[in-house]
């Protein structure tokens, strides 16, 4: 068992609602689609479930953000509290976790916990929304040269090269900076410099793919070309895109806590994790936790992701238990 | 092979180009305000910005300013940051070993620690070290650069100075080479094994996955089946060709490396390439930004035309497109 720094309340909470009822357990023969069979597989990881179930108690916590901060904690995440509750000790230092503020506060006497849950939201809103342009991008991008090929395919190829020779952390600052930063810009920041890398597995694919005898009976059949993509390319792609994607996620949000971190992110007050990790850099000698929780917080989604990544892999392409058992 | 070279270099040099363009574009074209407002200080009386403006050349037609540019450039001249009048070439002259130091060294730790933590797994495939190494190649992939600097700075910087008295390891601050090896290892070992620890995780990924299909080939089992030791066959049959995609991601990485450490340069202070660009993109500084894109664009277009060419070269499989 993979020990995973999980909070215990994520884990738990989530796992039943993590595994809805989509192959009944019937006793009659039935055919599955490649998509059931590889869903039956990732059930079978034990990993891969407590994962989804990590994501997915992260999804309930951005979701239902306010109501969690309001309602159960009762500090929201912009107030500074300066009397009761004091969120500032008498020498101006900020608390450390306590009974009242459970992960301590910040700076300004805001309660960390509170500004922990909010920045959820931040994270995996660029996560999700960049990766989900960086996707369709590259998908079409990709599929376009793979299929169509020749000058076409030399034009899509050479400019997804152009975008990958981008020195993209510097270049994404120097976008923001020009643009003032903001939660839209930096979403699409990530997209921007992303994007090609898909472009550039999908291509991959669909070249092995347009050789296939499938591709050559529609094409007799009289098919045109972007119904061929479209119909026939498109969801033979379904697979490694899914594995990518679910990759590429973390990587946003890590993307999106860099450009916090550097001060280039998400505009204050707004929490996210990267620019209250920002903010403790000047206190951690006194109060390592204010560093340690958001660090943790980031952490854990990342590494959900990664797992679920890798497990996704394992499940969707069945080739790669075969390369092991040939040994 | 000359051919295949000499369009490469071209392919990178219009590459360079365009990346030239698009910044110059993005600070004298989109860039809402005046460019000559960054270098007057602030309520400027109009006469300030225009005299800033001619000395800078800002108050001629954009191309014309691009081609100015472009044309010093070419002679080796990258104009003058505006803060501090000091010549762009000398601040990334002065700048480079630093980032060098930490890109290079960093490379070697992560090396010795991705590559054997990658055979670990290879040679025993769904085992406990298998599992272990994989545990430690998603941690290290879902670690952010900045996350593990800090942390690393935090307990051997500051438990280790205040609560054990060890006061070894500096937290930030950069020590030539030239000046003292000794000192200039100790001050870059944090920063190298963040960088690496961070890195070391795709390496072990990727010389996993790749001596395992490597091992899987025919002139493996007859290698085996010749009678040579299991460890010649990993080592001198296996490894030779697996280790061709970890050359490819090497190049890549310190390519990309070379031209700037943005987050741990700035976790640690060491004053490099990347810090000089963070700086200059903060006070709008475009000459100075404008060198260090085009610099760190410079190693990573060299780093992947090495690359194809070391590619080709290890792989007699590849033809020359």
């Amino acid at each position: 068992m993979i020990p995973l720094n999980t909070p215990d309340e994520l884990g738990v909470h989530a796992a039943p609602s993590a595994a809805p009822a989509s192959a009944a357990p019937d006793k009659k023969i039935e055919g599955r689609a490649p998509l059931q069979l590889a869903w039956a597989r990732l059930k079978k990881d034990r990993v891969s479930m407590i994962s989804l179930g990590v994501i997915f108690a992260l999804i309930l916590i951005a979701v239902f953000a306010s109501l969690i901060t309001d309602k159960l904690i009762g500090h929201a995440p912009n107030v500074q509290y300066r009397d009761e509750p004091n969120g500032l000790q008498s020498n101006g230092l900020p608390f450390g976790p306590n009974g009242t503020f459970w992960l301590g506060t910040d700076s300004l006497g805001r309660d960390i916990l509170s500004r922990i849950i909010h920045g959820t939201r931040v994270s995996l809103l660029v996560g999700v929304a960049a990766t989900s342009i960086a996707v369709t991008i590259g998908v079409t991008v990709g599929t376009a040269a793979g299929y169509l090929g020749g000058a076409v395919d030399t034009i899509l190829s050479r400019t997804m090269d152009v975008f990958l020779s981008f020195p993209f952390l510097l270049f994404a600052i120097s976008l923001v900076s020009v643009y003032q930063p903001s939660l839209k810009i930096s979403i699409f920041v990530i997209a921007f410099f992303t994007w090609a890398s898909v472009g550039r597995i999908v291509r991959g694919q669909v070249l092995s793919i347009r050789e296939k005898e499938y591709i050559e009976a529609a094409r007799s059949l009289g098919a045109g070309d972007i119904r061929i993509m479209a119909i026939d390319v498109l969801p033979n792609l379904i697979a490694p895109v899914i594995v990518y994607a679910t990759l590429l996620i973390p990587t946003a949000i890590v993307f999106e806590a860099t450009l916090s971190f550097l001060g280039m992110g998400v505009v204050p007050p707004t929490p996210t994790w990267g620019n209250m990790i920002t903010d403790s850099v000047s206190y951690y000698e006194q109060l390592p936790t204010f560093l340690l929780f958001p660090s943790l917080a980031l952490f854990v989604t990342t590494l959900a992701f990664n797992l679920l990544g890798d497990g996704l892999r394992d499940a969707l392409d069945p080739r790669a238990a075969r390369v092991l058992a040939r040994k | 092979m000359g051919r295949f070279i000499i369009r490469r270099a071209l392919f990178g040099v219009l590459v360079l180009f365009i990346i030239s363009v698009a910044v110059f574009v993005l600070f004298f074209v989109v860039a809402p305000g005046d460019p000559a407002a960054n270098f007057v200080g602030k309520n400027p009386r109009p006469e300030q910005i225009q005299q800033a403006k001619e000395k800078y050349g800002l108050d001629k037609p954009v191309p014309q300013q691009y081609a100015l540019y472009m044309g010093r450039l070419l002679k080796g001249d990258l104009g003058y940051s505006f803060r501090n009048e000091e010549p762009v070439r000398k601040t990334l002259q002065d700048r480079l070993p630093i980032t060098a130091s930490l890109a290079l060294g960093a490379a070697v730790v992560w090396l010795l620690i991705g590559i054997p933590i990658g055979i670990l797994a290879a040679t025993k495939p769904r085992s406990l070290r298998d599992r272990g190494a994989t545990v430690f190649a998603l941690g290290g992939l879902s670690m952010p650069t900045f996350v593990l600097g800090l942390l690393l700075s935090y307990v051997f910087f500051y438990i280790f100075r205040t609560k054990l008295n060890i006061d070894f390891f500096p937290g930030s601050g950069y020590i030539p080479l030239k000046e003292n090896p000794l000192e200039w290892a100790r001050h870059l070992i944090l920063p190298w094994f963040t960088l690496a620890l961070v890195s070391a995780a795709s390496y072990s990924r990727i010389t996993r996955g790749s001596l395992l299909e490597v091992l899987g080939e025919d002139y493996i089992r007859t290698a085996r089946a010749k009678g040579l030791s299991e460890r010649r066959v990993t080592y001198r049959h296996g490894l030779r060709s697996a280790l061709t995609p970890v050359v490819t991601l090497l190049g890549i990485d310190v390519g990309g490396l070379l031209g700037g450490a943005i987050v741990t340069e700035a976790v640690f202070g060491l004053g490099g390439v990347g810090q000089a660009a963070i700086q200059a993109v903060f006070v709008g500084d475009l000459p100075v930004i404008f060198g260090t894109v085009l610099l760190a664009a410079f190693f990573i277009v060299v780093a992947n035309i090495l690359v194809d060419i070391a590619y080709a070269l290890l792989d007699s499989r590849v033809r020359l497109a």
